[in-house]
């Protein structure tokens, strides 16, 4: 695949797209093979129709320690169901055979790749038009395993930035960051506190000091009220919990997919795409 | 791979050994482990941090432990004279008070007010709690449902000392499970708390520190058997659940060509059944818990459960200084099955008036695999790291006996 057509201008392009139409970004979260791959990947299929600008392609792992109940339950869940990172990457694949313009963020934790082998996994993840990566236990210190290979092939490396990452730090954190800088509203799991939309409107301020990247903010982010919020501050709203709660609360008792679970996920995605456009009309 | 010039310089300033330890932590507690590191730096650099330390480790641990020789067991074995190094004599009955002596008073220089820490036998999540009543902060410990279930005594022990409990359900609600689940507590109590992690592993420095406050179990043991044999031993054995105990004996012996260095894992039902803890024998290298290492996992990357009798072996990695030994060669690493520590446990209780914790009952059933064959002059210490006195429920109900 050639540069123009990598992950880091469809990326930028989306960002650019939206700057035009004065509105912030929807970044919806989907774990790939939850509940099952058929499932998830309608789901996927339905998500820019829904409004979800960016989608966040989870990889399912044993030992997700920076997530809490509601995504562990969702790995697992489709770690049951047969998920792999090939059956993820197909997938993606997939989706990308019919829509060539929502960018595809991979987020995970990195031994599934490191098992997979890393220059197999960007090869492969380059053919699966895949945009960029969110690896959660990578931070800088690391930057040699994924982040500067990743960068080489083309595809984003999206840092997190934390209530915890100070000035000093900063710099190195956003330093190999491409794409979008993605803001962590509070220290904790994902799932487990409330945004602030005031605390997070002095963090972004802060962080754009250091950048000129978009800066998406996520967890605690659930409804569409706090969606809107965090759009009038930030360039982009990324939802998690709510989407993997939207899945769990839809399935029958044996925990399989119902009729009601690709509409669960996709209205829910309708009623946030709603709060981040609302963002745009008052502001 | 050619020989370094000393096996104890590691890790590197990235917290490397060879290619295994590193910081793989996410960014929010990236600036805590920063700090814990230049926390530790400064500790090491002042003798009062290290003076009050060995007070602690004398008057409230009871160290030296004693270096004892088994002449039962020698004789039984009919070769190697066998040494055990009593770490299972020190206050709260294992060797993990060492580390956490070390680590709570690296809490309280860096002004934390609330201990957490993960367990598996339940003897760090005690050690833990000890320390954290001894100087008057709350601890809050996280241990697996399976071993909650297991190890009963010593969960009551730590509710008795004023810890906080809590029953991990997530995965397979074991040792690693509770080490994920005090990693979320961390990520969201930052500011105030100090994670106490009980073995050699989690992101750098954890692991050099954790290895230098057990180390104490080598040096000691160095100067004990130079009085009793005026020469260094020709073998160390010592157990590895994260490796804590094994690298605390090893450390000291390492650039110490002559001694030979096992390192005995837990092998479960068999590592042909699949059903093992051993990670250097049956597992590829990974990442998981801050480090890269040895890991039970499967072709994909996802971690596999571990199994042994005994819960504080039951982790499906190992610390990354071990991996490093094991890639270099200066360190063996064998396993046990739950048959032959169990058969061991007995043993030893019978011959030697000592009973051991299920975890140093592996390290004896690979003494009992290897002594028999060896000359009578050959010097074997073993690290007996822990009594057995939490594991007699569990040991009965083995054995069919109904108590
Ligand atoms: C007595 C005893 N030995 C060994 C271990 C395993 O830990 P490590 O390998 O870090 O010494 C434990 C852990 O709970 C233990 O209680």
């Amino acid at each position: 695949m050639s540069a123009m057509r990598g992950g880091r201008t469809r990326i930028e392009a989306r960002f650019a797209r939206l700057r035009t139409e004065g509105r912030a970004a929807l970044v919806s979260y989907v774990m790939s093979g939850d509940p099952d791959l058929e499932t998830s990947a309608q789901i996927m299929a339905g998500l820019p129709a829904a409004g979800a600008d960016i989608i966040e392609l989870g990889m399912a792992f044993t030992d997700p320690m920076a997530d809490g109940p509601s995504i562990q339950v969702a790995g697992l869940r489709a770690l049951k169901a047969g998920i792999t990172l090939s059956k993820t990457l197909a997938m993606a694949a997939e989706f990308r055979r019919h829509d060539t313009e929502t960018p595809v963020v991979l987020m995970g934790y990195y031994n599934p790749i490191h098992a997979f082998g890393v220059p197999a996994f960007l090869a492969a993840a380059q053919t699966a038009g895949i945009d960029g990566l969110i690896v959660v236990d990578l931070p800088p210190e690391e930057d040699a395993e994924l982040c500067l290979p990743a960068l080489q092939a083309g595809l984003s490396f999206v840092r997190l930035a934390t209530p915890t990452t100070d000035e000093k730090r900063l710099p190195a954190v956003l330093a190999n960051t491409s794409g979008f800088v993605y803001y962590v509203s509070y220290a904790g799991i994902t799932g487990a506190g409330s945004v602030d939309a005031d605390t997070v409107a002095s963090a972004v301020a802060r962080i754009r000091q250091h950048t000129d990247l978009p800066i998406a903010v996520g967890f605690g982010i659930r409804t569409p009220e706090q969606a809107r919020d965090i759009a009038t501050v930030a360039d982009g709203a990324v939802v998690g919990t709510a989407f993997t709660d939207a899945v769990r609360g839809s399935l029958d008792p044996d925990g399989k997919a119902t009729a009601t679970t690709v509409a669960a996920v996709l209205d829910l995605t309708r009623a946030l795409a709603a709060g981040v456009a609302a963002a745009a009309s008052e502001g | 791979m050619s020989k370094p010039n000393s096996y104890r310089a590691g890790p590197d300033v990235a917290g490397r050994f060879g290619s295994h330890g590193g910081r793989f932590a996410a960014e929010t507690l990236m600036p805590l482990i920063l700090e814990l590191e230049t926390a530790y730096r400064a500790a090491q650099a002042d003798p009062g941090f290290r003076d009050e330390l060995d007070y602690y480790l004398e008057h409230y641990a009871g160290r030296p432990s004693p270096l004892y020789f088994a002449k039962r067991l020698t004789d039984h074995f009919g070769g190697a004279k066998i040494y055990f190094k009593r770490d299972e004599l020190n206050h709260t009955g294992s060797h993990k008070i060492n580390n956490c002596l070390g680590q709570m008073l690296l809490a309280r220089r860096m002004g934390k007010t609330r201990i957490i820490a993960e367990t598996g036998a339940g003897q760090h999540g005690v050690a833990s709690a000890t320390v954290s009543a001894l100087f008057g902060l709350p601890c809050t410990v996280y241990m697996g449902e399976v071993d909650v279930e297991r190890q009963q005594p010593n969960v009551f022990r730590m509710k008795l000392l004023g810890a906080d409990v809590v029953p991990v359900g997530s995965g397979s609600r074991t040792l690693k499970d509770a080490l994920n689940e005090a990693m979320r507590d961390w990520v969201t109590n930052v500011d105030d708390t100090f994670y106490i992690i009980g073995t050699v592993a989690g992101p750098h420095p954890y692991p050099e520190l954790v290895r230098d406050f057990q180390s104490v179990i080598g040096d000691e043991a160095k100067q004990q058997i130079l009085q009793a044999e005026g020469r260094l031993p020709d073998t160390l054995v010592a157990c590895i659940g994260g490796g804590s105990n094994a690298m605390g004996l090893f450390h000291p012996f390492l650039d110490d060509d002559g001694v030979n260095i096992i390192g005995v894992e837990a092998a479960g039902d068999g590592i042909e059944t699949g059903r093992h803890a051993a990670s250097i024998t049956g597992g590829r290298p990974g990442v998981l818990h801050g480090n890269r290492t040895y890991l039970l996992q499967d072709d994909d990357g996802q971690i596999i459960e571990a199994h042994s009798i005994s819960a504080g072996l039951d982790y499906p990695g190992i610390g990354p200084e071990h991996a490093w030994l094991h890639d270099v060669g200066r360190a063996n690493y064998v396993s046990a099955t739950d048959a032959d520590a169990l058969a061991a446990f007995q043993l030893c209780s019978k011959l030697e008036g000592i009973i051991p914790a299920l975890e140093p009952a592996h390290a004896l059933a690979h003494v009992a695999k290897i002594a028999p064959d060896l000359p009578r002059d050959h010097i074997i210490v073993m690290n007996m790291c822990g009594r057995g006195d939490k594991d007699i429920f569990a040991v009965a109900e083995m054995l069919g006996v109904k108590l």
